[in-house]
């Protein structure tokens, strides 16, 4: 029924699907940012590095690279649990589109 | 009469009702995975399957379950990674069931579920009627109705083929009227094991699709050496192209119904109609009777006796209501003057669900005839000869000119 993806137009049409509700990508390709109203942005002069966002971030969004906390955009949803649960308020929620 | 290509003499006989019926049906079919939640009408379809599993004969996983909530979602399951699956219901518990009835459909799951059709409550009743399987005629089941436990039997197995057939690829119910069937002892023949065994091609194998991040074909199936995942979101994006191939399925289901019913007379002899729909005496007829399940059998008989009589009547029993086979039906009834629509179920604000469907097959034929509902049957009422008479007797007014006041009417209710 589906056809390789070199083939097919995007978005695709019904008949280039896989049989049964299975997605064609992986999830990974699904990018969730866009769903965002307000950009978690870190302040590293106030960051301590206690990774208390990294823990409590319910979509794996922020990460650590071994020196810094950083926000992947890409699924980051904006939920602002992290910027809440910060210690030393290093994490501001800024609206998206905004200027402020 | 065709000759079978398994004599009688070699096909087994044996005194069941419908549930039993539907018992060693699914016990030659060679089924992985049953799960169920006990309920009259249905009960002994489970219990005897049970004793199979308790005795050795089958090798089948029986999964017993706190609720057909859960029979339902374990068979999702068991469909989902790969195995033949089966489950059975009645009434409330296929009300229980409704929101995985559509999972099921949607995941493009080839479960066989046995209906033993009773009334929904309230009051709760737990005789005969077919407002349990309208309550999922729209959950992307095919729906197949039977007339006898023969047939019960007969259907069961076809229902396996029908499901995993790869370009149908559904879950299919197969509605069996409680009591009148399920608990209702007849002589029935069922094939030798190995006959059933060859006519399912074995164990269930799982259809195929081309995954792309796979990049190759896969069997449908939760398989960790490919996986794939069933049934994650889509938003308006995607869901809307998802429910296409749904509706294009269904749509094949109806020559398959057809193919695999024939391939299973030639072996066995037993034929009802073409497998979708089941006429008696409709060529000629200027009246025609529309019934669905085991009332056919009833009115069948007084039709034959009133064709004695120089009625020209006759009687087209629906045995698949879902996909309702609109063109055929148009085909059969567009040279009738009048057509009785039994239902065994009402739609509240609405008439009963087969009239609807009735009604949009001759939608467009020049001089249809005219149509009247009958509601009947409801919580298991009884539907006599002298019932269908008195309803022959209104349609044969109408036959002759009277105008149909009263389109929806109620057969054997007291006022």
């Amino acid at each position: 029924m589906s056809k390789p993806r070199s083939e097919v137009k995007e978005p695709r049409g019904w008949k280039d699907l896989p049989t049964s509700a299975l997605p064609y990508r992986l999830s990974t390709e699904y990018l969730t940012g866009g769903w965002r109203a307000l950009r978690p942005v870190i302040n590293y002069e106030k960051c301590v590095k206690c990774m208390l966002c990294w823990l409590y971030c319910p979509d794996f969004a922020i990460t650590w690279d071994g020196e810094d906390v950083h926000v992947n955009y890409d699924y980051c949803k904006g939920c602002g649990i992290c910027a809440y649960e910060c210690p030393t308020k290093a994490i501001d929620m800024v609206p998206e589109g905004g200027e402020k | 009469m065709m000759v079978p290509k398994i004599p009688l003499e070699k096909q087994v006989k044996k005194a069941v009702n419908g549930d039993e019926a539907v018992a060693y049906a699914v016990k030659q079919s060679l089924v992985d995975v049953v799960s169920a939640y006990p309920i009259t009408p249905q009960t002994i379809i489970v219990e005897k399957f049970s004793e199979f599993v308790a005795n050795g004969e089958v090798y089948t996983e029986f999964v017993p379950v706190e609720s057909e909530h859960s029979a339902m979602s374990t068979v999702v399951g068991a469909a989902a990674a790969g195995a033949r699956a089966f489950t059975a219901t009645a009434s409330q518990g296929l009300a229980l069931m409704w929101e995985i009835l559509h999972i099921a459909s949607s995941l493009r799951l080839p479960i066989v579920l046995a209906v033993a059709n009773r009334a929904l409550s309230a009051p709760i009743n737990i005789h005969c009627d077919h407002s349990d399987a309208m309550g999922m005629r729209d959950a992307g089941w095919v729906q197949l109705f039977v007339e006898n436990t023969q047939e019960a039997y007969d259907t069961t197995i076809q229902a396996f083929r029908i499901a995993e057939h790869p370009e149908v690829h559904l879950p299919v119910a197969v509605n069996l009227d409680g009591f009148i069937l399920s608990h209702t002892l007849e002589d029935i023949r069922m094939l030798p094991d190995e006959e059933v065994h060859k006519f399912l091609g074995g164990h269930r194998k799982v259809a195929k699709t081309y995954v792309d991040y796979l990049g190759k074909e896969v069997e449908i199936k939760l398989d960790p050496q490919n996986p794939i995942s069933f049934g994650p979101l889509d938003l308006y994006d995607y869901y809307f192209e998802h429910k296409i191939p749904q509706v294009k399925a269904m749509e094949k289901a109806k020559d398959v119904v057809r193919e695999i019913h024939d391939e299973w007379a030639e072996l066995t002899g037993r034929r009802y109609g073409d497998g979708v729909l089941d006429p008696y005496e409709v060529e000629d007829a200027d009246i025609i009777i529309t019934v669905l399940g085991s009332t056919s059998g009833t009115v069948r008989n007084v039709v034959r006796q009133l064709r004695k009589e120089g009625v020209k009547i006759g009687v087209l029993r629906i045995r698949m209501f879902r996909p309702f086979p609109f063109d055929e039906v148009r085909e059969a009834l567009k040279g009738a003057k009048v057509v009785g629509v039994m239902d065994r179920a009402v739609s509240f604000g609405s008439f009963g669900p087969s009239y609807l469907e009735i009604n949009t097959a001759l939608y467009g034929v020049k001089n249809p005839p005219k149509l009247v509902n009958y509601v009947y049957g409801l919580g298991g009422r009884d539907t006599p000869p002298q019932l269908v008479r008195k309803m022959i007797d209104e349609l044969r007014k109408v036959e002759e000119g009277e105008e149909v006041k009263k389109k929806l009417r109620f057969l054997g209710v007291r006022e």
